[in-house]
């Protein structure tokens, strides 16, 4: 935690300005490409991007709540693929370590993930579960000192890359649903793990995910997360409040680009003799956006605040998650609609972004789920 | 040796400055302020100076408001050792701070005093020559490679007619051009630890200066706005406007 407004303000500049002079530049390579550069990734780890949030004790920065999503609000500002790379390290890769994991866990592999070294992966979902996470079929299997996995993970961001994976297992066959569930560390080239072939997807070229497989995979029964078999789903629905604000605040970052590309263009553009800008259909779409903008970007600090002050957040999380990334796609669409054809065309990064933030609406909970959660967190305060 | 390197705060070279309405001044209320590009290369230089063990501190002033902490500390996390400003609320003018420089040399002996050419605020590029008068120092300016040797310095300068290498006596003034160096990016654990480095906050009078302006600035203006070109339809139409109508050849 930094605190200090003077201090963290410098931070701010100095990732914003490294998103307009090194990031920026090469998003267009990353899209086409498929591959964030060496040279970036190199800058990315120097910088210190990785360990934004783990706890300094273990070499990253650890910033609050508050102070991740305003980092977040900056950074997002360039292609999601940059946000990708080190989302998970600072966030649902690493984050179980950090809520639930053991002192030498932690030790073990906190601080090479905050470095960049290594990536980390988290990996629930799996062909057929997927928004029904507690119905996972992946299986641990005590054996002596030991735990056999086997099963299938989908759609694993970093897999390709990935150094550790958190992976949620079943280590209880019989206890229903969630209760046999049990989050483990499995570290890439442990024989019997193996990848998929990287996934294409629609947009945020430069994210990589693949399925993860275990067959007969062994695992040092060491590598169970907080020692206790039975907690990973608990655990696992912790890392996904934070993560979703996480998103959230991702949501506001790229809808701000996106505005500011929009904005631009109306300013550049003349029909009928004046720039598009001076047109109230147009002037509509911008208003209707920055105040969405806004809302999602108060949401997001207060519900930061809140966690921070040690709150339970998770209905707010879901709010943020629901809100920002429903924002983040009309946002998308009215700036298509204000760069007119050039906004089907890709020389323009708004027709990139368009693709881009579609995945928000779906993963770290689909819009529908977060709406049950909202709802059913609403239903248990009232009747309790 | 010791380095002094000279961080001035400006208005972020990304913002659009307008001009106050009335004449009396830029309008900068509320735009993003950085540290002067130029100036960034001089503490990237220092710092790479450090790095090769010619230099064994480095010490960043600035002169001006209390929010020039900001800009010192930024040449702290880029790897400065300390920070001094001399705060002032009242505008300094390029003399009033080469006459502070000059009071802070005196005060911290360096081997070295580097500069940027000049700010992208006022465009006056002449600080740095004014401090070396003052010091009766050899000076190097617009310089885009730096050697210190033996009691001397090797500088190559970028004038005009191309480049000119000079061997200047140490101690010695030096203001840095764009071509030097690639500034860093601060790595961000760096700006936590900066909050740590010392930064002395001193008033103009403890140096003994006196900083009121010399000059009146009476009237500011944007520069009229370019007019949009036309096509002509062959060489000689082209001609003959640059002829008849612009009177340029
Ligand atoms: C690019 C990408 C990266 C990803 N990264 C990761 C990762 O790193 N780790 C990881 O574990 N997972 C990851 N995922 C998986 C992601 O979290 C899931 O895709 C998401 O949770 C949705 O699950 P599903 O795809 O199985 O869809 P389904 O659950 O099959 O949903 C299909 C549709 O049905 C709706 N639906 C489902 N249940 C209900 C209900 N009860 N009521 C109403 N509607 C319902 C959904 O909202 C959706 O519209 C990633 C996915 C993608 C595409």
């Amino acid at each position: 935690m930094i605190k200090d407004p003077q201090t963290f303000g410098l931070l701010v500049d100095n990732v914003s300005r490294f998103v307009r002079e090194r990031l920026i530049p090469h998003e267009q390579t990353v899209a086409e490409t498929d591959e964030i550069p060496e040279t970036v990734r190199r800058e990315m780890r120097e910088l210190g991007l990785f360990g934004l949030t783990i706890p300094e004790e273990y070499g990253g920065l650890g910033l609050s709540m508050e102070e991740e999503v305003r980092v977040l609000f900056e950074l997002c500002q360039a292609s999601p693929a940059f946000r990708s790379l080190i989302g998970t390290n600072n966030g649902i890769g690493s984050q179980a370590l950090i809520i639930a994991g053991s002192e030498e866990q932690k030790q073990r592999y906190l601080p090479r993930l905050a470095s960049g070294e290594l990536l980390a992966s988290f990996a629930l979902t799996e062909p057929e579960a997927g928004s029904d996470a507690a119905s996972l079929r992946t299986s641990a299997t005590r054996e002596g000192n030991f735990y056999v996995l086997n099963g299938t993970k989908r759609f694993i961001t970093n897999a390709p890359e990935a150094g550790i994976f958190t992976v949620l297992a079943r280590t209880d066959p019989e206890a229903k649903r969630a209760a046999g569930i049990s989050a483990f560390i499995v570290e890439a080239g442990t024989p019997g793990l193996s990848l998929g072939r990287n996934d294409k997807k629609m947009g945020q070229h430069g994210a990589h995910t693949c399925d993860v497989i275990f067959d007969a995979c062994r695992i040092p029964a060491a590598n169970l997360i907080g020692g206790q078999e039975g907690t990973g789903f608990k655990t696992a629905m912790r890392v996904l409040d934070k993560g979703r604000l996480h998103i959230a605040a991702v949501c506001v970052g790229a809808a701000q680009r996106m505005l500011q590309d929009a904005l631009r263009y109306a300013l550049e553009r003349r029909q009928f003799d004046q720039p598009i800008a001076e047109f109230q259909l147009i002037q509509a779409l911008l208003a209707d956006s920055k105040t969405e903008l806004y809302a999602a970007r108060c949401m997001v600090q207060d519900a930061a605040q809140r966690r921070d002050r040690g709150e339970d957040i998770s209905l707010e999380a879901s709010c943020c998650k629901l809100f920002a990334s429903e924002m983040c796609g009309r946002v998308a669409d009215r700036a298509v609609q204000i760069h007119g054809g050039a906004g089907y065309i890709a020389a323009y990064a708004i027709e990139r972004f368009y693709r881009d933030v579609r995945l928000f609406r779906i993963y770290e909970g689909t819009s529908q789920i977060q709406q049950l959660l909202i709802a059913r967190h609403l239903i248990r305060r009232q009747t309790a | 040796m010791k380095v002094l390197v000279a961080v001035k705060r400006v208005v972020d070279y990304n913002v659009n400055v307008r001009a106050k309405t009335d004449g009396t001044g830029a309008d900068i209320a509320n735009v993003k302020m950085s540290m002067n590009p130029f100036d960034e290369v001089a503490v990237e230089e220092a710092v790479r100076l450090k790095e090769a063990g010619k230099v064994s501190e480095i010490v960043a002033v600035s002169m001006g408001v209390s929010a020039c902490q900001d800009t010192i500390r930024t040449a702290l996390a880029m790897g400065a050792d300390r920070g001094i400003l001399v705060e002032s609320d009242t505008e300094l003018q390029s003399l009033a701070v080469a006459k502070l420089l000059k009071a802070l040399v005196d005060k911290e002996a360096p081997g070295l005093v580097l500069l940027g050419k000049q700010a992208i605020d006022d465009d006056s590029n002449q600080t740095a020559q004014m401090l070396a008068a003052l010091l009766g120092w050899a000076q190097g300016t617009f310089i885009s490679k730096l050697e210190l040797g033996d009691g001397k310095a090797t500088v190559i300068r970028e004038v005009d007619g191309g480049l000119e290498t000079d061997s200047l006596t140490m101690p010695t003034v030096i203001s840095v051009d764009l071509r030097l160096n690639e500034p860093r990016f601060v790595k961000l654990p760096n700006i936590m630890k900066a909050k740590k480095k010392p930064l002395e906050v001193i008033k103009p009078d403890a140096l003994g200066v006196d900083t009121s302006p010399r000059l009146v600035y009476s009237n500011y203006r944007e520069p009229p706005a370019r007019k949009a070109g036309i096509k002509v339809p062959d060489v000689a139409t082209l001609v003959d406007k640059l002829k008849n109508e612009a009177k340029v050849i």
